[in-house]
């Protein structure tokens, strides 16, 4: 093949590439025609699609077609699962909230193990830094909407499913109506507000709620609102300090964590949908995945005082409308980073302006206040890290840099300078105004932030240096 | 009497990134008995290294804290009343939001 290309110019070469494009662009709109005729043979038919069957109806297997035998042969000549599970789980259909590390997984399997319908929700757009644990979006989807992308996947894997697409943020506003229209919920949010917000739905709703979390090494896995089982707020009645509530973007995450749980709520929802096995009700899963460790622990049971699900609890679809969960419980339900102003704007200078004043080599020190193991992925010259946690405890260090820097420019020019300025840097801006703060009232008055730390340095000054 | 107190979901930060802590307490003055709130006020002592209020709230642990008894949810023992045996596991888990 290759020998034939050798008197290709580059012109051939883009006819082809634009004839090609057009043979796919072709085939894509094909392929969406009969996803629609697909859908409404579904929605007229609750066994799933079997009226579009060309070829004569099976002898056996109940209503699955040869087809799907052949496909879920797997599972189907499991004894506690056979036709009758999935028989069940192509009648129901399962909402995934988020597609991100917990609804990837869950999302693949799925729709791989033929449940009828399958709604996702996110606002989001695939960014490249989620790929690692994000594993139902591919490089090529960068920058395009996660739904679009998760939704694409699973037509990949399994064509008669149908997949609805959600292309939003999942608010009271628009709640109720999205969540109606399925059997079962997967939380697989980010945030606190949500959860509730979920919850109170599933609640109002009566739908059983399979909800999973990941953070750094960990995960926590159960299913509410299930049989008369506890809801959210049975176990977590007030919501947790703000200051408490870490996000992976702060705090990291392995990307198998979210992926065993997001997995786990797989089958969760499988068992649920399926109406097999004991679904994991009043019990919680916790993954310690450093230490290798998985246990399941019982937890109480539907409290009677519950604010959302107890006895005398009147949550209805109007309140749950107006329930305004962002100030219930302090925190956003976008996980767009924090930015602080914490300083007047004469302690503080762009990096750009930062740029001009190194440059121009004015003597100065750059205290970087970041934890030590961010420093270690990238950090910029010369700059001298304490982190914030420590640094109260290490401000001698600063003394001794000024002394050092002093020196070092009074021997260059011969004659004693001025005092050496103090910039400090962090990640993202919201730790160098802390460490400002704190300076301006042990002995460093003078100390300035650059606004916006390393991400607004990487944005105006240097595009190579690394964001992360 | 000897206790296993583990944390988890974060809170092992609060006590120098130790997960496991194999301890022995012992009953306060006159009382016999340990129960979770002496317990409590132990951990917070000589177990909590830095910023407590994102451990405990007055004298119970903050919201967002489940506390399991020998992988049992402290609400099905009676809280802060529940009296702790020799060998007993307490666990202490922050939830976790993120996804």
């Amino acid at each position: 093949m290759s020998s034939n290309r050798v008197g290709q110019t580059a012109a051939d070469i883009r006819r082809e590439i634009a004839a090609l494009q057009e043979a796919k662009a072709d085939i894509d709109n094909r392929i969406s025609a009969l996803q629609t005729q697909l859908s409404s043979c579904v929605s007229n038919d609750g066994t799933n699609g079997t009226n579009c069957r060309t070829s004569p109806e099976p002898s056996s297997g109940g209503q699955l077609s040869a087809d799907m035998i052949y496909r879920y042969s797997r599972q189907l000549i499991l004894p506690s699962f056979g036709v009758e599970a999935q028989a069940n789980l192509l009648k129901s259909s399962v909402l995934v909230i988020g597609a991100g590390g917990l609804g990837s997984p869950a999302l693949l399997y799925l729709s791989a193990c033929g449940v009828g319908r399958l709604g996702i929700v996110d606002h989001d757009v695939v960014e490249l830094n989620n790929l690692h644990r994000q594993i139902i979006h591919t490089e090529k989807f960068i920058g395009r909407s996660k739904v679009e992308s998760a939704a694409a996947s699973c037509r990949a894997i399994n064509s008669t499913v149908q997949i609805v697409e959600h292309k939003e943020a999942f608010r009271t506003s628009n709640a109720l109506e999205i969540m109606r229209e399925y059997d079962i919920v997967v939380d697989a949010t980010d945030n606190v507000p949500s959860r509730y917000m979920i919850n109170d739905c599933c609640v109002v709703l009566g739908k059983p709620l399979i909800s999973g979390a990941a953070l750094g090494l960990e995960g926590q896995l159960t299913v509410y609102n299930y049989n008369g089982g506890p809801c959210y707020r049975c176990l977590f009645p007030t919501p947790p300090p703000s200051t408490v509530c870490q996000r992976c973007a702060d705090s990291g995450v392995l990307g198998v964590v979210p992926g065993v749980i997001g997995c786990l709520q797989a089958l969760e929802a499988i068992k649920v949908a399926g109406v097999v096995g004991e679904p994991l009700s009043g019990r919680m899963l916790l993954f310690d995945a450093l230490s290798a460790r998985l246990r399941v622990v019982k937890i109480r049971g539907r409290s009677s005082k519950c604010e959302a699900c107890g006895e005398n609890s009147t949550l209805t679809e109007e309140q749950f409308c107006n329930f305004d969960y962002e100030s219930f419980t302090q925190s956003p339900l976008s996980t767009s980073p924090l930015k602080l102003h914490l300083l007047p704007a004469d302690a503080r200078i762009t990096s750009n302006e930062y740029n001009e004043r190194n440059l121009k080599g004015e003597p100065h020190i750059l205290l970087d206040v970041r934890p030590a193991h961010h420093y270690k992925i990238t950090s910029l010259p010369k700059s001298l890290n304490i982190p914030l946690e420590s640094l109260e405890g290490r401000l001698s260090e600063i003394a001794t840099a000024f002394e050092r820097e002093e020196e070092s420019n009074t021997t260059a020019t011969g004659e004693a300078s001025r005092v050496p300025s103090l910039f400090v840097i962090c990640r993202r801006g919201n730790d160098s105004q802390r460490a400002v703060e704190l300076l301006h009232k042990k002995g460093f008055p003078f100390a300035m932030d650059i606004i916006g730390g390393l991400e607004s340095w990487s944005q105006d000054v240097d595009p190579k240096f690394p964001i992360y | 009497m000897k206790l296993t107190l583990e944390f988890g979901g974060g809170l092992e930060l609060l006590c120098d990134s130790i997960k496991i802590h194999k301890v022995n307490v012992e009953p306060q003055g006159e009382e016999k008995k340990i129960t979770l709130k002496h317990l409590l006020s132990w951990v917070r002592t000589n177990l909590i290294k830095e910023r407590p209020e994102m451990f405990m709230k007055g004298d119970t642990v903050r919201p967002g804290v489940l506390v399991l008894i020998n992988d049992c949810d402290w609400e099905l023992s009676g809280q802060l009343e529940t009296v702790l045996e020799e060998k007993d596991v307490v666990v202490f888990i922050s939830t976790l939001h993120g996804g």
